[in-house]
């Protein structure tokens, strides 16, 4: 199927859900609302002429300083078919979060719980969303575009001097 | 010597410090902290070609009771270092530590949020290794200089 | 005294890694067991975070290379070639044949690599160590062949945007085929040490079994999913740098064990070589990198010569190059799996987002499936069959 006719697809099975589409370097991207992602998420792996049945990847994406969303971006393969999509929702940022879509792919596990530790996106309907990189003591979500680069939180060594002064 | 020449053939002498630190030296039993890239490396500097064994440190053991030198190779995140420093005070004194690689020495090209930007604000190095990764020779190199060192210790303050 | 005996069991929870000898690296596995059968396996990843997504946020377009080889760090001409694949693909660049076949070549060299560490590494843990000896003297090889190419043994950063840095040198050619023809010896040794052996079988046949179903569930890819008999290869399936012009086939394992992962890698190893071996044949003469002004950079020669290249690839260097605003996702068949890369361009020099898909990192969520219900020694067989590398699983 082309990239054309899956996101009039889309279109025309979800018109309320759907937001816009854009093609570009022949790669396809389809924008959702985000209350449905799991509805469309559901309905892309089992229909029969999509069949997207792997995730290959699962991501945030900051844009808060031009639109003032996170966008999360699931980016679908088809085994069977061998073809692929871009899906996007926009989350606002002042409410990050979005229902999860593991029940869908069980994979989604940990690209969700990345994307909860790097940019504070709740993931609602998720098994075990916890951070999954950074440590436990760890404030702040390092991938938003407002965290510095070098803010470095030495906690977990400060236990070390002290061991080292007595 | 003159002492020698009264004791026969088979005697040597020598003083405890000279004795105990070639001991040492000479089988040093690395402890292979293997973060990164410079794992591999490390691994290479075992294997045929260059062969650590020649130098009486191939017998890599991972745990550090057993061990006395340790070989941090790779990136040291924050997350990390106090494993880090739980294992270099799990090891027995004597003990040396070597810092392989840009990233253990000073956190090397990632100078972010997450790299501790050296291994000595954790634990005291003696031998800083530089490179991304360094060459397996580079680590028989480093060993060496170890093992000069202890050369010139005392046995009275261990 | 004839008081009954009370024996209550309970379940032990114990903690494997992250300074563990084969976790591969700082994985850190929280074990549950009753007895020696594990009920419950969590993974703790993280320890080598460095953060290279944001760094990259920070860095031209060239300067991400050398980031990308420290990923997977057991393959890192991969890891630049799917990253300048993904650059070129935002582009629009074309590359010249020569420079095509060059990267097919050192990238098949770099997937024997890897899997011969991963070889070594796993057969050491089972225990068998004259494995790790002799893929370790193969490996010095190909190290030498990336030394002479690249100037590094290990991290090659031998890609540029367009092609790649410099020619194959003189002598290449003649080492690369002596050890394309050797090679294929050299795997039959190893197989006589492994294939065949009860006790190489009985720590693998039936071990950390994975279905194909649950494989494609877990996103696993590479070997790892291949083993579970799912026909997936990129090189195939979406064919990038020419692999399309190469004969070559793709292994299958049937049951999805520790044992078909091995046979699946074992054969690719054989695969690869062929493919390289292929190279070497069709090599064609002519360009190493497209030459499009402000874009690529200007030959070597050239730079030293001409004072117009040489303001062009200073302006390269300094100022990097501007990809049109738009967003990205390109993939290829890495040693491990799809490794794909993600770059969101706001039209500036540097990538406003840079999402990596490291295979290792998806393999190993599937880890618990398979050795939940099963013995402790087995995860570290299955662990090793997974083939994981820390510095792209945690990035």
């Amino acid at each position: 199927m082309d990239n054309e006719s899956l996101a009039t697809l889309i279109k025309n099975r979800f018109p309320d859900a759907f937001v816009d589409f854009s093609i570009f370097l022949n790669e396809l991207t389809l924008v959702v609302k985000r209350e449905s992602i799991s509805e469309i998420a559901g309905f892309l792996k089992e229909n029969e002429d999509l069949e997207f049945n792997f995730l290959s990847d699962l991501c945030g994406v900051d844009r808060v300083e031009s639109n003032g969303v996170f966008e999360v971006v699931y980016h679908l393969y088809s085994l069977s078919k061998n073809h692929r999509v871009r899906l996007k929702v926009y989350i606002p940022s002042n409410e990050p979060r979005v229902s999860t879509v593991t029940h869908v792919w069980k994979t989604a596990n940990w690209h969700e719980r990345e994307a909860y530790d790097m940019f504070g996106i709740q993931f609602d309907g998720h098994p075990d969303l916890r951070k999954i990189l950074m440590p436990d003591e760890f404030k702040g979500h390092p991938l938003r575009k407002d965290y510095p680069i070098d803010g470095r939180q030495p906690a977990t060594l400060r236990e070390i001097y002290r061991k080292d002064e007595a | 010597m003159g002492l020698e020449s009264h004791l026969g053939d088979n005697i040597l002498t020598t003083t405890v410090n000279t004795m105990v630190n070639w001991a040492r030296k000479s089988a040093l039993w690395p402890m292979p902290f293997g973060l990164a890239c410079c794992a591999i490396e490390m691994m290479a500097a075992v294997a045929p070609r260059f062969d650590l064994a020649r130098f009486g440190a191939e017998v890599f053991r991972f745990s550090p009771r057993q061990s006395d030198l340790m070989i941090v190779a790779g990136t040291l995140t924050y997350k990390m270092a106090s494993v880090a420093r739980k294992i270099y005070d799990q090891m027995p004194e004597p003990k040396w530590v070597i810092a392989m690689g840009a990233c253990a020495i000073s956190g090397g090209v990632f100078n972010t949020y997450s790299v501790v930007q050296g291994l000595d604000q954790v634990i005291p190095v003696d031998v800083y290794l530089p490179g991304c990764p360094p060459r397996p020779e580079a680590l028989i190199h480093a060993i060496m200089e170890i093992q000069k060192k202890i050369e010139k210790e005392s046995v009275r303050h261990g | 005294m004839t008081a009954a005996i009370q024996t209550t069991t309970h379940i032990m929870t114990i903690n494997m890694g992250p300074q563990h000898p084969s976790t591969h690296g700082v994985l850190r596995l929280l074990l549950e067991l009753d007895g020696e059968t594990i009920t419950k396996a969590i993974p703790h990843v993280g320890f080598l975070h460095r953060g290279v997504e944001k760094l990259a946020e920070y860095k031209t377009y060239h300067q991400c290379i050398p980031l990308t080889d420290r990923l997977d760090y057991v393959a890192p001409f991969s890891n630049n070639l799917a990253y300048v694949l993904a650059v070129e693909k935002l582009m629009g660049i074309e590359l010249p044949e020569r420079a095509q076949h060059i990267r097919v070549l050192i990238c098949e060299l770099t997937r024997i690599s890897s899997h011969l560490l991963w070889l070594a590494t796993h057969a050491l843990d089972i225990g068998a160590m004259t494995v790790f000896f002799y893929c370790f003297r193969e490996r010095e090889t190909i190290y030498d062949i990336f030394e002479m190419v690249s100037g590094a043994r290990m991290n090659l950063s031998y890609i540029r945007v367009g092609g790649v840095s410099r020619d194959l040198p003189g002598g290449f050619m003649e080492k690369t085929r002596r050890f394309v023809m050797e090679f294929p010896s050299r795997l039959d040794e190893y197989e006589t040490l492994l294939t065949e052996n009860p006790i190489w079988k009985k720590r693998t046949v039936g071990v950390g079994i994975i279905s194909a179903e649950d494989a494609i569930d877990y996103g696993l890819s590479g070997p790892s999913l291949r083993g579970s008999g799912v026909n997936w290869d990129i090189r195939k399936a979406e064919p990038y740098s020419g692999y399309d012009k190469y004969h070559f086939s793709v292994p299958l394992g049937k049951n999805g064990d520790v044992y078909d992962r091995y046979s699946v890698r074992m054969e690719e190893m054989r695969q690869s070589n062929s493919i390289v071996h292929q190279a070497l044949n069709i090599l064609p003469k002519g360009d190493i990198i497209a030459r499009i002004p402000n874009i690529t950079l200007p030959p070597k020669e050239d730079v030293e010569t001409n004072m117009e290249s040489m303001i062009q690839h200073f302006k390269i260097i300094i100022e990097g190059i501007k990809p049109p605003k738009g967003e990205v996702y390109f993939s290829i068949e890495a040693p491990k799996g799809e490794l794909g890369f993600y770059i969101v361009s706001d039209g500036s020099s540097r990538p406003y987002r840079l999402k990596i898909r490291p295979p290792s990192f998806v393999n190993l969520e599937a880890l618990p499936k398979m050795v939940e219900g099963r013995l402790l020694p087995d995860v570290v067989a299955t662990i090793g069959s997974l083939d994981i590398v820390l510095g792209e699983i945690d990035r």
